[in-house]
């Protein structure tokens, strides 16, 4: 029965962490930008999907609607407002642009946390699920919304895997990825791949955001939380490896369920942490890390 | 000529550096100012500095202390003891407060309660709990003296859940085990300790006792440990989360009701946070919508809702209340020094929106902390029904009977 349990909850979990590491990963591989405003782009996705299924009553399709729509539009001015600004400008030194996109992304990410704060508290909020109820797996109750969540995610990351490898923009974003001046010397624009990618992140990270806030709620204070375990999900897989990234969303996932369970709820997070640290030594470039 | 012509210069400057050293006091001697810090982004802590302008503007308008107007200094501590610490000095020395109201959060009030004893500034807090906070006066008088405890204290809140579990479970419901389920805070140490004493002495068996990280997204694994004991009860100490729990106890269906303290499930927009995942959550509180616990407490939701749109958190009564007596304070000591105002705020008695409140007095192990009991401040219980927040304990104000959803299963109903 609890083997079954930690089966299922795991499951799910590691499905959401796994969707939401997948677009951070895919920005760094194809773009070399970390971007630190994760979090807070799935948060404003969430909240933004609450308040308008909620407090405007548009209902949860509409919210969900709305939620995706804010996670990709939030994601394009990250890229437009910031990202390519830094990267345009000649007033900074090429080498130097990296730790200022860093930077600029987790400042961005602060001031989007903050203005969710005061323009909706920093209460948690939980948005209206798409599906209600439970259903007996093997003898464990589950919430209908828990499976619906692993399903989407499932969905949205077998979208992205058809995109990549069966269209021709799909390739071009994983040639980027490989080698950016091969495929400028193909003739594609370098920044219309960049902005594609950023255009994919958003839904990816509006999909997920809202997932979340469905399946177990978001507040302004998750942003920093969601960034830093996407981030160490991400670096335990390889960066800029999405299949690496996958595999590590199971093991984290799984990892904080089995915790949860066997130990204590309070020591969730602590055995991924030390996982992090121990293959930070014996493999720096993570589990399917190229470099 | 010249010589002087430079001494009276210096002079004059120097009679105008010790007027303006001087000056301060003086000059801030028309108005009362009372400090607030509070945590602005919070549905808890924002009713704090609204409310507290609320009472200033009646006391006001009324004519002030003995025709001295009060005026209210916010601060926002964003919920960090650094901030509100800051704030304290802020407060105390360069903006002159005579009486600071903070927090609702137990960690920030007690990195303030040294610096309100260093300072001489006496302090009130609207929401903390811990009961560590009028430990400290006990255990030092001299120094700590300047800290008054304005809400109950953990300890207090664990005996007043099991006189409503009492009542309302052991005798309503003939339920006999528990687990208690609480965030791993300040204040929840004493309530634990409280509710693992008092539960055993009204007949309710504690099977577990989980504390989880207040930074717990996942409650899944919880409650399925909790169901696996099979209690009749889920005894909570939460408030630094509430909306996750709640939701996750719906949407898992478990089967178990909860009751206990949940201090953001006292909010009126809980419903909608949750999505109305909260129905049949049973909660202890200070104050309830429709709830005439004293005859000030409705107009003071009144006027709250008709200045703010929307309803005080558990932590605006008692800083509406606490405005209002220290300003009772300041005339009954004829000053605002600080030492005057906390014997003066010693001998408090007063009718607010929750009750009477008296302060117990030195030589009591919880001295500045709140007197409970019938007659004094003996709290309430509610249960959220159907969007609304209904009063079931004490039966004297009570508005309503239990009502659970449909998937908790009770005692009576098994």
């Amino acid at each position: 029965m609890l083997f079954w349990q930690i089966l299922i909850d795991g499951f799910a979990i590691s499905s959401l962490y796994a969707l939401g590491a997948t677009g951070f990963t895919l920005i760094f591989g194809v773009t070399g930008v970390l971007n630190l405003s994760h979090g807070s782009i799935m948060v404003a996705a969430a909240v933004a999907a609450w308040a308008v299924a909620g407090t405007f009553g548009f209902g949860a399709y509409g919210g969900a609607f709305v939620g995706i729509a804010t996670g990709f539009v939030l994601s394009l001015a990250t890229y437009f407002m910031i990202v390519r600004r830094l990267q345009e400008t000649r007033s900074i030194r090429e080498e130097e642009k990296e730790i200022f996109i860093l930077t600029a992304t987790l400042l961005w990410g602060i001031m989007l946390q903050e203005a969710i704060a005061y323009l909706f508290t920093n209460n948690a909020k939980t948005v209206l699920p798409i599906v209600d109820g439970v259903v007996s797996i093997l003898g464990v109750r589950t919430p209908a919304n828990e499976i619906f969540t692993a399903v989407i995610c499932w969905a949205a990351i077998g979208c992205l895997w058809g995109f990549v490898n069966r269209t021709r923009a799909g390739k071009a974003l994983l040639a980027a990825s490989m080698n950016p001046r091969g495929v400028t010397l193909l003739g594609f624009e370098l920044s219309n791949i960049y902005i594609a990618v950023w255009a994919v992140y958003g839904a990816l990270a509006g999909i997920a955001g809202v997932l979340l806030g469905m399946f177990l709620g978001v507040s302004s204070y998750s942003a920093g939380p969601l960034t830093a375990s996407a981030f160490s999900i991400v670096v335990l897989g390889g960066l800029g490896s999405v299949s690496g990234s996958l595999i590590a969303a199971y093991v984290v996932g799984y990892l904080e369920t089995l915790t949860a369970y066997l130990v204590s709820p309070a020591y969730r997070a602590i055995p991924a942490l030390l996982l992090l640290v121990v293959v930070m030594y014996l493999r720096p470039r993570g589990l399917m890390g190229r470099r | 000529m010249y010589r002087p012509a430079k001494t009276l210069f210096c002079a004059v400057n120097l009679s105008a550096l010790v007027l303006a050293a001087s000056m301060p006091a003086r000059a801030d001697g028309d108005v009362i100012k009372i400090g607030v810090i509070a945590e602005a982004q919070s549905v808890s802590g924002s009713s704090i500095p609204a409310a507290a302008q609320l009472a200033a503007d009646e006391i006001n308008a009324k004519g002030g202390v003995d025709g001295r107007k009060i005026e209210i200094v916010t601060y926002d501590d964003h919920s960090s003891s650094a901030d509100a610490v800051r704030a304290f000095q802020r407060a105390a020395n360069e903006d002159h407060v005579s009486a600071v109201i903070a927090s609702y959060i137990s960690e920030v009030v007690l990195a303030l309660e040294p610096w309100s004893g260093r300072l001489k500034t006496p302090m009130i807090t609207p929401g903390a709990a811990s009961d560590v906070i009028t430990a400290n006066i006990a255990k030092d008088y001299e120094h700590n003296k300047y800290t008054f405890h304005g809400y109950l204290t953990s300890g207090s809140l664990a005996k007043l859940t099991c006189d409503a579990a009492k009542t309302l479970l052991v005798d309503g419901l003939k339920m006999k085990t528990a687990v208690i389920m609480s965030e791993d805070a300040a204040w929840t140490t004493p309530l634990d300790a409280g509710y693992a004493d008092c539960l055993p002495t009204i007949g309710i068996k504690v099977l577990d006792h989980i504390r989880f990280s207040p930074d717990t997204t996942d409650f899944t694994p919880i409650f399925n440990r909790i169901e696996g004991q099979k209690p009749d009860v889920i005894i909570t100490g939460i408030s630094h989360v509430g909306v996750q729990p709640t939701v996750q106890w719906k949407s898992q269906q478990v089967p178990i009701p909860m009751l206990g303290i949940a201090s953001q499930a006292t909010n009126s927009t809980f419903w909608k946070e949750t999505n109305g995942a909260t129905d049949g959550v049973l909660y202890q509180a200070v104050s309830g919508p429709d709830v005439a616990v004293t005859e000030k407490t409705l107009p003071f939701v009144d006027a709250f809702q008709k200045k703010y749109g929307n309803f005080p958190s558990y932590a605006g009564y008692t800083a509406y209340d606490e405005v209002f007596y220290i300003a009772e304070a300041i005339h009954r000591a004829g000053s605002t020094d600080g030492e005057k105002l906390v014997t003066a705020l010693e001998a408090t008695d007063y009718v607010g929106t929750i009750g009477r409140v008296q302060f117990l007095p030195p030589g009591d192990a919880h001295v500045h902390g709140l007197k409970t009991g019938a007659g004094l401040i003996s709290g309430l219980f509610l249960q959220w029904q159907d969007g609304k927040q209904i009063n079931v304990w004490p039966t004297a104000l009570s508005k309503g009977s239990l009502k659970f959803p449909s998937f908790v299963k009770t005692s009576a109903s098994q």
